[in-house]
């Protein structure tokens, strides 16, 4: 039995860490090891002489691994980004997922793919997620705007709730302007004003 | 009709300005195209969006497909330089505390000498000196070699050059991680901005005449679109023209400014595109004729001897062999393409893609044809027919 392979996931976010964690827990006997402070990216690494790193592709971190690939001493092990050779794409779905992993120079793919796949799945449903919540949350930030942009109107000028809103509705089409930016505009020049 | 659509990735500094000003300013338009440009987060990460086929073409350092021709780095496959797209426009810069040291030693920051600002450096110097650069493979990381070297400063068995996004280079100063940095404009200006270091010398005060960006794409593209590689070569020279003209930098400065381009006060933009750099936290102010360039002495021309002197030097650092990294690299910068593709756009190109870099031209121009000079703050040339040190 080979020694289990020992695997660094460099991710900030504690939920995501735990999240790709647990897929590598199911998918097999690997040693993981999470980086959540990139400071010295290359360093850490070098100390814990992994054979997979991970990391997020919107990581700016990232360029400090490519430090790495130039091994500078014999006894440092060279590493490489994995690109695919295992002819399933699973680097190009990698850096669509927004991942990539660096190995070992030589290391089997055979070997990664399991990693890979696990980590690809979590970040793509953690990716809709984040997306999901965004949107969520921007849905409701701008209704929140829009009501109280819709009152000051409706005290300003004596009218109905109904009024209030087709006259920005009316204003926004006019302007050629999203209803909520007509509506924040309306709050900042008021607090301006005030 | 519909333009021809190309995904074109880029790193927000101020040197993207030719792919950003192409797209905002119709010159993509005006040849059929539409640029839909990416914003990415790390030269690796852009890397490997163009390698694997998320855009087409990228801002690109100009040692990164040059390093890859050598087999050096990670590499998805062969790129190739169609132009480049800036010469110039990096600083190096130093830590506010060893600013102060070197302020109490007498140095003037006078901003412009490469030779008493690297003495001065060296002087005032830790024991190991830690300088960040955003790329192992990068023209600032090279430029730092060749300077450093040539002063006598044994690099780099004596400075520790460490990897920081440029981004986060405010940030690694902050932590007390490094002592000195080299970065594209606007992330030098932003550590003054921030108080935590001051400026000491522009990268042309070391090479009068350095590739910094090119545009880089997967070779094999190239056959597959050699209309639209065309088409892309003479929108971006449009926009290298329209920003060298002093009446566009006012604008430049603000399209770059945008979400979701630099999204950064147009003001520290505007630093690097007039070359007018405030250089302390204190306000000290310093000109730099040519300190970014895009367009004028045929800046965005792809020598094939520029390759070649970044090949060479790769060579010394890595050990690997000379002749044969000068031969890789070559055929990377791809002046055919360049020629081909605005032969009637301008009739002055150069006759020969290969020149004596280092050898000062200016004598050569004329009131058509400006040529800027091209020197190494040491005086030597570097010539790839008899490359020598």
């Amino acid at each position: 039995m080979a020694e289990p392979l020992s695997v660094i996931l460099v991710e900030s976010d504690p939920d995501r860490a735990a999240q790709v964690s647990e897929s590598l827990r199911a998918a097999g006997d690997y040693r993981l090891h999470v980086i959540a402070d990139p400071t010295r990216l290359a360093r850490q690494i070098r100390s814990l002489n992994p054979d997979v790193v991970l990391i997020d592709l919107e990581n700016p971190s990232r360029d400090m691994m490519e430090e790495l690939t130039l091994a500078s001493g014999p006894l440092e092990r060279p590493v490489a980004m994995f690109v695919d050779q295992s002819g399933e794409g699973l680097s190009t779905a990698a850096i669509e997922a927004g991942v990539s992993a660096y190995v070992v120079d030589g290391m089997q793919p055979a070997r990664l793919k399991p990693i890979l796949d696990a980590t690809i799945a979590r970040f793509n449903m953690v990716h809709r997620m984040r997306t999901e919540l965004a949107e969520t949350k921007r849905a409701l930030e701008e209704r929140k705007v829009i009501d109280r942009a819709k009152g000051m109107i409706m005290k300003a000028r004596g009218i109905t709730e109904e009024e209030a809103y087709a006259l920005m509705r009316k204003t926004a089409m006019d302007k050629n302007k999203r209803m909520a930016d007509v509506a924040q505009a309306l709050v900042t020049a008021a607090e301006l004003l005030s | 009709m519909k333009r021809a659509q190309i995904p074109v990735g880029f790193i927000p500094l101020v040197d993207a300005a030719p792919l950003i000003v192409a797209q905002e300013m119709g010159f993509a338009a005006e040849e059929g195209l539409d640029l839909l440009l990416k914003r990415a987060p790390s030269w690796s990460s852009l890397r490997d969006m163009l390698a694997f086929g998320q855009v087409d073409a990228a801002h690109m350092l100009a040692p990164v497909p040059v390093a890859a021709a050598m087999g050096l780095g990670n590499t998805g496959g062969p790129l190739s330089v169609m132009s480049v797209l800036s010469v110039n426009g990096t600083v190096i810069g130093i830590s506010a505390a060893l600013a102060d040291r070197m302020r109490h030693q007498g140095h003037d920051f006078a901003f412009a000498d490469a030779r008493a600002a690297g003495h001065a450096l060296i002087e005032a110097a830790p024991d190991r000196l830690r300088i960040a650069v955003p790329f192992p493979f990068s023209m600032h990381a090279e430029l730092l070699y060749y300077w450093l070297s040539a002063l006598g400063f044994p690099a780099p068995q004596s400075i520790d050059i460490r990897t920081v996004p440029p981004s986060l280079m405010a940030d690694a100063l902050r932590a007390g991680d490094v002592d000195a940095f080299c970065v594209g404009e606007p992330w030098g200006s932003i550590v003054v901005e921030h108080g935590l270091g001051a400026l000491l010398l522009p990268g042309a005060a070391i090479w009068s005449f350095a590739p910094e960006k090119v545009l880089a794409v997967r070779t094999p593209w190239l056959t597959q679109e050699a209309p639209l590689a065309h088409r892309l070569i003479r929108a971006v020279w449009r926009a290298g023209k329209w920003l060298a003209s002093a009446e566009s930098r006012l604008l430049a400065a603000e399209l770059l400014a945008r979400e979701p381009y630099l999204s950064l006060p147009p003001e520290i933009i505007d630093r690097a595109l007039s070359g007018g750099l405030t250089v302390t936290p204190q306000g000290l102010q310093r000109d730099v004729p040519g300190f970014l360039r895009f367009h004028l002495g045929d800046a965005s021309y792809p020598w094939t001897s520029q390759a070649q002197w970044i090949a060479h030097q790769l060579a010394i650092r890595t050990g690997l062999d000379r002749a044969a990294a000068l031969r890789a690299a070559a055929p990377v910068f791809r002046d055919d393409l360049y020629r081909g593709a605005l032969g009637d756009l301008c009739p002055q190109l150069p006759q020969h893609p290969q020149r004596v870099e280092g050898r000062d031209s200016s004598n050569l121009a004329t009131r058509a044809h400006p040529a800027p000079d091209n020197r190494f703050f040491d005086g030597q040339i570097f010539d790839p027919q008899r490359p020598q040190r």
